[in-house]
């Protein structure tokens, strides 16, 4: 597998860059680097970057967003001249290559660096990638070598230059090991360089266009398409020349560099050093590549690289050179055109663009002649493979359709783009697999968030059309409510549902929403209008009791409206009439946010009350264990002291007056202390009660206060709290009775709320609730496991469903120094929509900042209460499962005590009927919950997605992220019933299941030894990985059976965000950081072989973050971080960096707080210094390599993923 | 020699005991006959301030069985330095300190008028008395005002190092820790579910942790530091308990309409006596229990909240319809012997216009000694000064109250000990004093009197065992010896023995002596407590056919009519109260119980006691009635109307005015004395309350009768109860028409 891969991967991608080379140089040349270079090449840097470290690789070069650049550039260099090798050899393309790569070579290696194989393939990714490091090559390269590239790049080399500068010294001597071949790099480089920035020059023109087409392309269809056009134009134009003169330094690196400068000057000669270098060439030689890219890149290419970029491999197989070509000049345009397409964006519609383009593509076969031939020819292989790519093309436009939409346009100025398609289909030849995949070669998820960022941050994102796939949630982008609900609130799967259950079962794809109701908006986004339809209520559908919303017709003059959901028709009540303009729309339309918008609040009546009674006001019970362990570890005195400034800060809905929320306060250690804060006291009353084993509330009035009258009495409570226990000797504490207690008094007060539960050790008192320690590894990976994440007692679910029923949310915080059960602890919080938090080993000292950010944010987020949840959706599919923290007594009501900002309930769908294509899928997710204030609401979110009956459609149109997202929720609860391992190979099964349909039904015909993959999910193997190495499905031997449970359940209420990088963390390289730009570096892949020992990088994956020191660090970096330039000299226990006075260390700190501004709970820092002993954890992050704890890196399990497939295909 | 009347008043003032008969007879046979049983009144605290206590240990006969204490009536050898125990005749040796007495130097305990004398004696570490505040606080607003006003004062009256403690409930149970600045701590309890003391004191912290593993470290300091928590010095926590008790909240849970207050009255005693139960075992302790209505949650429950259910009457009680009678009874009296077995009393004052309880409740005072004291609302002086007295202080500016008594009866061989009626409860002693037939509580010679006052009588029974075939040689004297061992309320410990003798008399020769022996009031009392004894536990009717049977030749009438044994008017509540009362009061007080006293003031003359019958009342007289219970003033009919005009204004009818202050000054005098508080009311002819009058006067004017008895003819009576003279003519023609 892996061999067959490589090489196909190989191939591709050397096809594709000679593709691309060709193209881009003509088309790009021109337009990139006439057009703002500089502009366009700063964004696609980063991608570039990763860019070509991927293309290095192969296949996965896109994807490797490689941290070195250079190294990208050189992998792709390789590539080109792999792909070109391999091509020559086979089909005897080299030597046109040769020649071609020459010319093309330096657009080629731009080119094809970046567009063909990747674009295709990996679709932009690769191109911004191999752009990147072009740019960065150029950056380098600029100063030395070819002068021409120098001028233009130059300026978007400045841009990187801090950047790239840094990176390029660091790369270099990492490299150097691999690069045997370095210095024939540069001189490759230089030589090439000249050339493609001519070629560039000449190709630009066209590119621009695209370029601009891109951005809009980007959002909708595959990202990486629009963000490498974007970059393509100027990382192409810039790419050809810098690139080669980076990859000469770069080339100093890995074989790739060599490969390059093999590839483009003398592409033959590249090559020998190409097999040099390492398998990585070979690889690429191997030809795979080639095919590969030109038959993903065809299709899948600019919408979905990633995807093409395995079927390049296989194409590899197929004539090489023909692949070659292909991908080449395929890859490259699709990108382009893709990006051209997304350009589109202009054009609007997408689809019709792509038919062209796909057409084109496909017909591009032969049309590879109308493309500049130029290229392909270069690619040599390039025409063969462009018809394939073009044939390909198709496929994935099809899927892209939807997202080339744009491209229409394309077409046009694609006329280049067949070659594209074209050239794609060539790579296949390179079969040869060298034993391993080059990790640059698979698809990268840096590339695709940045291609995506470039592509779709710039514009907002309206939310009018349906079946539009948002942003990706990576990507920084503005909503606007036209219509359906913001992405903030609901993300699908699939913006494309298949029309029938037929497909859904055959594709197996999963049809989910993530939804989270009250997700907070940013402050240009405004918060749901609230709509108040009168003493009857919100108008609804007589049958099936949806709400008002734009999905329902009215009709008979406005008399009565039709559902959208269930048809049926209601009458609308007088007080709501009104007359429709000639469009059959209602006259006031546009002033009812229910009529014109996607989210949107009601006032709920009486009607909607519990017993029909207006709700008090809700409440917020602070419990706090003040047994011996938590007073000791400093947690008693910390929540005293920071709740007397907390508790002015309770939510509230209108900023001017006081919190309606009144707070109560119980300790409790073996017994629980009730305090009586009553305003009129002079002190507070502490009433014990002993009686645990039936709990009850002692008092009634004064137990739940308001603070503001309060006051007095509360702060002197919390001043004593803590001396009162000071000296307590007492170490057995109980927790059930402490909920119950908590909810006794709910349930006294008539109101709904929230527990806080500060808690510490595993609740041993005789009392209910009661646990003993059952912690047992050897129970770990047997099918005896699962009993570790069930409660092991049934009283908690008894209770959590009698909170549930009171409206009584419990947070709970814990602070264990050993073994809680936190499975048992946990169960109910995550029934009463509450959160768990977990501070093993809790120190004041070193936690304290950490703890009181996440009480802080947990006390003021806002959050309803007593909240329930329905789904509602068009006849023909089903809401039939859910995943959160929530409470369910029957199929379709979602009960959650309490909802907050942060919670996500992930809905499945299934099909009980057909939907038509016509009037789409539509779904509309109501909640109704009391508001901090005790009024009663219901939050409307609408969401239409499109219909399709072509598998092609669904598969153009998905989001991997959340297709992770449902995974991940759906494999952590599946542990509770199954063995682990059969959760796992259930899940990869599945997802094998999802690219072999594709493969099967929407791929163009290639060798089966090729893996493509659809656009849009070229990802999902990486991000399966991830969730299958994560800590709960795959633990290792030092994490506990309490963090597993507690992860568990932590990930079950994660919207796409989080889970994103929680399971691909974020690892931001900081030497390149530039202290003068607000963006943030661009990330590298959680690879250690990405990691300069040179370098300072940052990792956050939602719950930690940590600054990773190499030995070889610069002093001046370490002196502008840490105050000291010895490297010995960190303090590896520093849990925040030193406030220096200096732009860098200012910069840092700004970056860490934004980052943890970013995710719900508070991130602490861990200085991470190499070869340190902590760096173990940190390597745990590393998702991409393998796990110590026997997880697959990425590349591996990509192969078990193609071996999976082709077992499904066969 | 003195008359039989004087020797008795003699023998009262000196000892304390009434006995019903001065001449016993002989013979099982003879004393059988007599239908009132040999038996007496003791008060074992009787006041005597002419009575030093001896600092010395009583010196106690060596027969293990026997231990009588060493009296005036013992036969000694003062050269022999050797005593003969009157009781079981074992001669003992003098203790060493002893070695001096002879005839002229005797020690006070052989002087014959030291039959009565008073032991301090040391015994481990003096231990303060406790006193348990537990409160009610489901009350009108203005009721927990008042009480906690009293309690408030209250610790100003209470000696400074007693110890004292707080347990409010309503629905729920707080025991306060006295102990804690700042925050006032407290521990809640749920008002249903019953605890084990175990279960009590572990939540209450009181037990010692099993774990901590020091096995052998005398658990004392730990035992303290905890129970001090709960009960502390009041010099100690004056302050702190006063702003408690002064930020006491009425019960905050919300009453709905047509509901009772939940009050958890049954589980806030349990706690309490749990509490004392696990920090004072064997200590003098007082729990005092403020109720202002009956409990209705929880063990113990006497009603449950709905108004709808009205609380039980005698007509349930009798049809056997009170649902929670009989559980709640036998829950309160669970407790009662708890607290009885560890020498806690337990005082109830229920202030409330409904009943509230007192009849389930009754035994925890009834078997420990304490008060029971009944009103209509704590706002009431009745309430406020009857709780004041409580802490009276006698002439040594000491408490009027002991705790942690124990009474022994040591009998001569010829008599044996039946049983004893008073706020005791057996401990069960056997020895060879004790009759195997009971009267009151019996089978035992020792009981508990867990707290007395000066007053508190028992009322002893005593069967004459000699059989009839053995005559007493003649001029024997029969022989009780009473020890009471007690802890007084300075907290020494004391013993007080009281010896008295009687002449055996041979009921066939010496008939007119025996009968001219008899103490008819002591009789009477005596007689009567047994009669309510049965009555608690017998139902109503037998018992007064039993006295009608037993008693048919004594003067029983106002008995019978009395509340102690008639259920008719009064509520369970009542009837328990005036039961309570009975059975411990002494002689003097339990005469005016039964037969109430009736003055008459008018101008024609002083003040005079007249019958207690409708013909005494009359329009130009002012009545002063005292039931003990209650003190009725009733202003005849031209009186009334004469006060009404203002003539007592005028100075020209001084005279009138003196008239109606004389009975108000006289009902004060008894106002001082009284505990409880009598109900004070003060009224007038057609006055509503003038019904407490009536319905004790001898209807010998009924609206239906023939009898012009008195021929002023006072106020008719409307009643279907027979007059006295009814009453004597029946008994007469039965007396004569039957022997038996």
């Amino acid at each position: 597998m892996n061999v067959n891969q490589q090489p196909h991967m190989a191939s591709p991608y050397g096809q594709p860059q000679p593709g691309y080379q060709g193209y881009p140089q003509p088309g790009y040349g021109g337009g990139h680097v006439p057009s703002g270079y500089p502009a366009q090449y700063a964004p696609y840097n980063g991608p570039g970057s990763a860019y070509q470290q991927g293309p290095p690789q192969g296949m996965r070069g896109p994807p490797t967003s490689g941290a070195p650049p250079v190294s990208g550039a050189q992998s792709y260099s390789q590539f080109g001249q792999g792909e070109t090798q391999n091509g020559p050899p086979p089909m005897g393309a080299p030597p046109q290559r040769p020649p071609v790569s020459q010319t093309y070579t330096p657009g080629a290696v731009n080119l094809s660096g970046p567009q063909p194989p990747f674009s295709q393939q990996f679709g932009a990714p690769p191109v911004s990638m191999q752009q990147m490091t072009n740019q960065m090559a150029s950056m380098q390269v600029g100063s030395t070598a070819p002068s021409p590239a120098g001028p233009g790049y130059a300026p978007p080399s400045v841009s990187q230059a801090a950047m790239s500068a840094p990176y390029t010294p660091a790369a270099p001597p990492s490299f150097p090991p691999t690069s045997a071949a370095p210095s024939q790099p540069p001189p490759t480089e230089a030589v090439a360089r000249p050339p493609p920035q001519s070629y560039y020059g000449a190709p630009p023109p066209a590119q621009q266009p695209f370029p601009n087409a891109v951005p809009p392309f980007s959002s909708t269809g595959p990202t990486q398409p629009q963000a490498p056009p974007p970059v393509s134009p100027q990382s192409f134009p810039q790419a050809p020349p810098v690139s080669q003169p980076p990859f000469s330094t770069a080339q100093v690196p890995p074989g790739p560099t060599q490969s390059y400068g093999g590839p483009l000057p003398p592409t033959q000669p590249s090559f020998s050093r190409p097999l040099l270098p390492t398998s990585q060439p070979s690889t690429f030689p191997a030809g795979p590549p080639p095919t590969s890219t030109p038959s993903q890149l065809p299709g899948v290419m600019q919408p979905q690289p990633p995807v093409s970029q395995p079927s390049p491999y296989h194409s590899g197989p197929h004539p090489t050179s023909t692949g070659f070509p292909p991908q080449v000049g395929a890859p490259p345009r699709p990108p382009f055109a893709g990006m051209q397409g997304p350009p589109m964006a202009p054009q609007g519609p997408p689809l019709a663009s792509q038919g062209p383009p796909m057409v084109q593509a496909n017909h591009v076969p032969p049309t590879q002649p109308g493309m500049p031939p130029g290229p392909i020819s270069a690619s040599m292989s390039g025409p063969p493979p462009q018809p394939g790519m073009q044939g390909y093309p198709p496929q994935q436009n099809g899927a892209f359709g939807q997202v080339r939409g744009p491209q229409p346009g394309y077409t046009g100025p694609y006329p280049g783009q067949p070659n594209y398609g074209a050239p794609p289909a060539a790579p296949a030849p390179a079969p040869p697999a060298t034993k391993r995949l080059d990790p640059d070669s698979v698809p990268s998820p840096i590339q695709v968030i940045e291609d995506d960022k470039a592509n779709k941050g710039s514009e907002p994102f309206t939310t009018g059309v349906r079946g539009q796939a948002p942003p990706l949630v990576t990507t920084k982008f503005q909503v606007k409510d036209q219509g359906n609900a913001s992405p903030r609130y609901i993300r699908c799967t699939a913006y494309n549902m298949p029309c029938n259950s037929d497909m859904a079962k055959q594709s197996q794809v999963p049809l989910a929403a993530v939804i989270k109701p009250l997700a907070p908006l940013p402050p240009d986004e405004t918060p749901p209008y609230l709509v108040d339809h009168g003493e009857s209520g919100p108008i609804r559908c007589n049958r099936c009791k949806a709400y008002m919303c734009p999905y329902m017709q009215f009709i008979e003059g406005g008399r009565r409206f039709q559902c959208g959901f269930c048809s049926c028709v209601t009458e609308v009540p007088p007080h709501y009439f009104q007359h429709l303009d000639h469009t059959g729309k209602r006259v006031d339309c546009y002033d009812r946010p229910e009529l014109s918008m996607g989210s949107y609040e009601f006032m709920a009546t009486v009607d909607y009350c519990k017993n029909n009674k207006i709700p008090q006001p809700p409440a917020f019970i602070f419990l706090i264990d003040v047994s011996y362990n938590a007073v000791k570890n400093g947690m008693v005195g910390i929540v005293c002291q920071e709740l007397k400034t907390l508790l002015d800060y309770l939510p509230r809905e209108n900023p001017d007056v006081e919190s309606n929320i009144r707070v109560g306060f119980v300790t409790y250690n073996k017994v629980l202390h009730f305090y009586n804060v009553k305003a009129s006291l002079a002190q507070p009353q502490m009433m014990v009660v002993s009686d645990v084993a039936d709990m009850f509330v002692p008092l009634l009035d004064g137990f739940l206060v308001n603070v503001s009258e309060s006051r007095v009495v509360i702060e002197s409570l919390l001043d004593q709290i803590p001396e009162m226990f000071a000296d307590t000797r007492e170490t057995e504490t109980v927790f059930g009775p402490v909920i119950q207690a908590g909810l006794e008094a709910l349930k006294a007060a008539d109101c709904a709320g929230k527990l806080f539960v500060f808690h510490s050790s595993l609740p041993i008192a005789e009392a209910p609730g009661k646990l003993k320690n059952r912690e047992d590894k050897k129970l770990v990976g047997t099918d005896k496991e699962k009993s570790l994440f069930q409660p092991q007692v049934s009283f908690y679910n008894t209770l959590a469903k009698e909170c549930v029923v009171q409206g009584c949310c419990v947070d709970l915080f814990l602070f264990p120094n050993q073994y809680v059960d936190v499975a048992t602890l946990g169960v109910v919080p995550t029934s009463t929509g509450g959160s768990i938090y977990k501070y093993t080993y809790f120190q004041a000292s070193s936690d304290q900042e950490r703890f009181l950010n996440d009480l802080r944010r947990d006390v003021q987020k806002p959050m309803g209460f007593d909240a329930v949840m329905r789904v509602r959706t068009s006849t023909g599919i089903r809401a039939t499962d859910f995943f959160g923290s929530f409470y369910m007594s029957n199929t379709t009501d979602v009960e959650l005590a309490g909802l907050d900002c942060d919670k996500t309930v992930t809905v499945e769908f299934r099909h009980d009927d057909k939907l038509s294509e016509e009037t789409g899928a539509l779904m509309q997710c109501a909640v109704l919950y009391t508001s901090c204030s005790g009024q009663r609401r219901l939050r409307i979110h609408n969401m239409a997605v499109n219909c399709c009956s072509q598998l092609a459609d669904l598969y153009r149109n998905c989001e991997t992220d959340t297709v992770i997202n449902f995974f991940a929720k759906y494999a952590y609860r599946s542990v509770l019933s199954s063995p682990i391992k059969n959760v796992r190979d259930s899940l990869v099964n599945q997802c094998a299941q999802i690219l072999a349909c594709y493969r099967k039904n929407c791929a163009s015909p290639s060798s089966a030894g090729q893996l493509i993959l659809p656009e849009c999910m070229k990802l999902l193997p990486v991000y399966l990985n991830c969730v299958l190495k994560s800590d709960v499905l795959q633990p290792g031997a030092d994490i506990s059976l309490d963090d597993r449970a507690y992860l568990r359940q932590l990930v079950s209420t994660m919207d796409v965000s989080e889970s994103h990088v929680f399971f691909y963390p974020r690892l931001l390289p900081l030497q390149k950081l530039d202290v003068e730009s607000i963006s943030l570096p661009v990330a590298v892949r959680d690879s250690e072989e990405r990691l300069s020992r040179g370098g300072v990088y940052l990792l956050e994956n939602g719950l930690n973050i940590f600054l990773w020191v190499g030995v070889n660090a610069q002093q001046e970096l370490l002196q502008n971080i840490f105050g000291t330039p010895a490297f010995g000299q960190i303090d590896p226990n520093m849990t925040s960096l030193p406030a220096l006075d200096n732009p860098f260390s200012k910069r840092l700190r700004e970056i860490i707080e934004s980052v943890r501004a970013q995710r719900s709970r508070y991130m602490k820092l861990m200085v991470v210094k190499q070869e340190d002993k902590l760096e173990l954890i940190f390597k745990h992050f590393l998702v991409e390599d393998k796990s110590n704890n026997g997880g697959a890196s990425y590349v591996d399990f990509l192969c078990h993923m193609h071996k999976e497939i082709r077992q499904l295909l066969s | 020699m003195a008359t039989y009347q004087e020797f008795i008043q003699q023998n009262e003032d000196r000892d304390g005991v009434r006995c019903s008969w001065n001449l016993w007879p002989s013979s099982r046979l003879e004393a059988t006959r007599l239908v009132v049983p040999v038996s007496c009144l003791y008060t074992p605290l009787k006041e005597r301030p002419d009575l030093p206590p001896v600092q010395y240990e009583p010196v106690l006969c060596s027969r293990a069985n026997c231990k009588a204490v060493l009296n005036p009536l013992c036969q000694v050898d003062f050269r022999a330095k050797i005593w003969a125990c009157n009781f079981c005749f074992q001669r003992n040796s003098f203790p060493p300190s002893y070695a001096g007495i002879s005839e002229v130097n005797q020690p006070a305990e052989l002087m014959p008028q030291f039959s009565t004398i008073e032991y301090i004696v040391q015994r481990g570490p003096p231990t303060p008395l406790i006193f348990l505040y537990v409160v009610d606080t489901c009350l009108e607003e203005e009721d927990l005002q008042a009480l906690k006003e009293s309690l408030q004062m209250s610790l100003s009256l209470l000696p400074p190092n007693a110890l004292v403690g707080l347990i409010t409930f309503g629905r729920m149970i707080q025991v306060h820790e006295l102990s804690c600045e700042g925050i006032a701590k407290s521990f809640v309890f749920r008002g249903t579910k019953e605890l084990t003391p175990k279960q009590i004191q572990e939540m209450l912290g009181l037990m010692k942790p099993a774990t901590s593993g020091q096995q052998g470290k005398p658990l004392a300091p730990h035992d303290t530091a905890a129970s001090c928590r709960f009960l502390q010095p009041v010099e100690a926590v004056d302050m702190n308990l006063t702003d408690l008790l002064g930020e006491l909240q009425r019960d905050p849970w919300p009453v709905p309409q047509g509901k009772r207050p939940l009050r958890s009255t049954g589980i806030a005693l349990s706690i309490a006596i749990g509490l004392l139960e696990g920090t004072f075992p064997n200590t003098g302790a007082r729990v005092m229990l403020f109720t202002g209505g009956p409990p209705t949650q929880g063990p113990g429950m006497v009603v449950g909240d709905e108004l709808k259910t009205p609380i039980r009457s005698w007509h349930d009680i009798q049809k056997d319809n009170a649902r929670h009678l009989k559980k709640a009874t036998k829950y309160y009296e669970a407790l009662a012997n708890r607290a009885a077995v560890n020498g806690h009393s337990v005082d109830i004052y229920a202030c409330a216009l409904d009943q509230t309880g007192l009849l389930e409740i009754k035994c925890l005072s009834n078997l420990t000694g304490g008060h029971i004291v009944m009103g209509d609302s704590f706002n009431t002086s009745l309430f406020k000064q009857t709780f004041q007295r409580v802490f009276s202080k006698d002439y040594n500016g000491e408490f009027r109250m002991a705790f942690g008594g124990t009474l022994e009866v040591k009998t001569s061989r010829e008599l044996k000990v039946s049983g004893a009626i008073g706020p005791c409860v057996s401990l069960n002693t056997k020895g060879p004093c004790v009759s195997d037939n009971e009267m009151g509580v019996g089978g035992t010679c020792q009981w508990k009197i867990c707290s007395l006052t000066p007053a508190t009588t028992l009322a002893l029974y005593f069967e004459v065992v000699n059989q009839h075939n053995a005559p007493v040689p003649q001029g024997g004297r029969g022989a009780i010896q009473f020890v009471t061992q007690y802890q007084h309320s300075n907290t020494q410990r004391r013993i007080r023995v009281t010896t008295i003798a009687r002449n055996w008399a041979d009921a066939q020769s010496q008939i007119q002596h025996i009968e001219s022996s008899f103490d008819q009031e002591a009789s009477a009392v005596l007689m009567a407590r047994l009669g309510v004894f049965k009555a608690e536990s017998e139902e109503g009717p037998d018992v007064l056919r039993w006295l009608d049977r037993q008693l048919i030749r004594l003067f029983m009438f106002h008995l019978r009519r009395s509340p102690f044994l008639q259920v008719f008017n009064n509520s369970p509540d009542e009837s328990s109260y005036y039961r309570h009362h009975f059975v411990r009061q002494d002689l003097t007080q339990s005469l005016i119980m039964i037969q109430p006293i009736l003055y008459s003031y008018s101008f024609y003359g002083p003040p005079e006691p007249v019958l207690l019958d409708s013909s005494s009342i009359l329009p130009d007289r002012i009545l002063l009635m005292d039931t003990f219970f209650q003190l009725v003033i009733y202003h005849g009919e031209t009186i009334a109307q004469w006060r009404k005009a203002g003539y007592q204004e005028m100075a020209e009818y001084e005279n009138f005015k003196q008239l109606l202050q004389a009975p108000l000054d006289d009902a004060q005098e008894i106002l001082q004395t009284r505990f409880p508080m009598p109900r004070y009311i003060d009224t007038e002819h057609g006055g509503s309350q003038a019904r407490f009058l009536l319905s004790k006067v001898n209807p010998s004017q009924t609206h239906n009768n023939l009898y012009a008895w008195g021929q002023e003819s006072g106020a008719p009576i409307l009643t279907d109860d027979v007059s006295l003279q009814v009453f004597m003519d029946h008994l007469k023609k039965l007396a004569v028409s039957s022997s038996a």
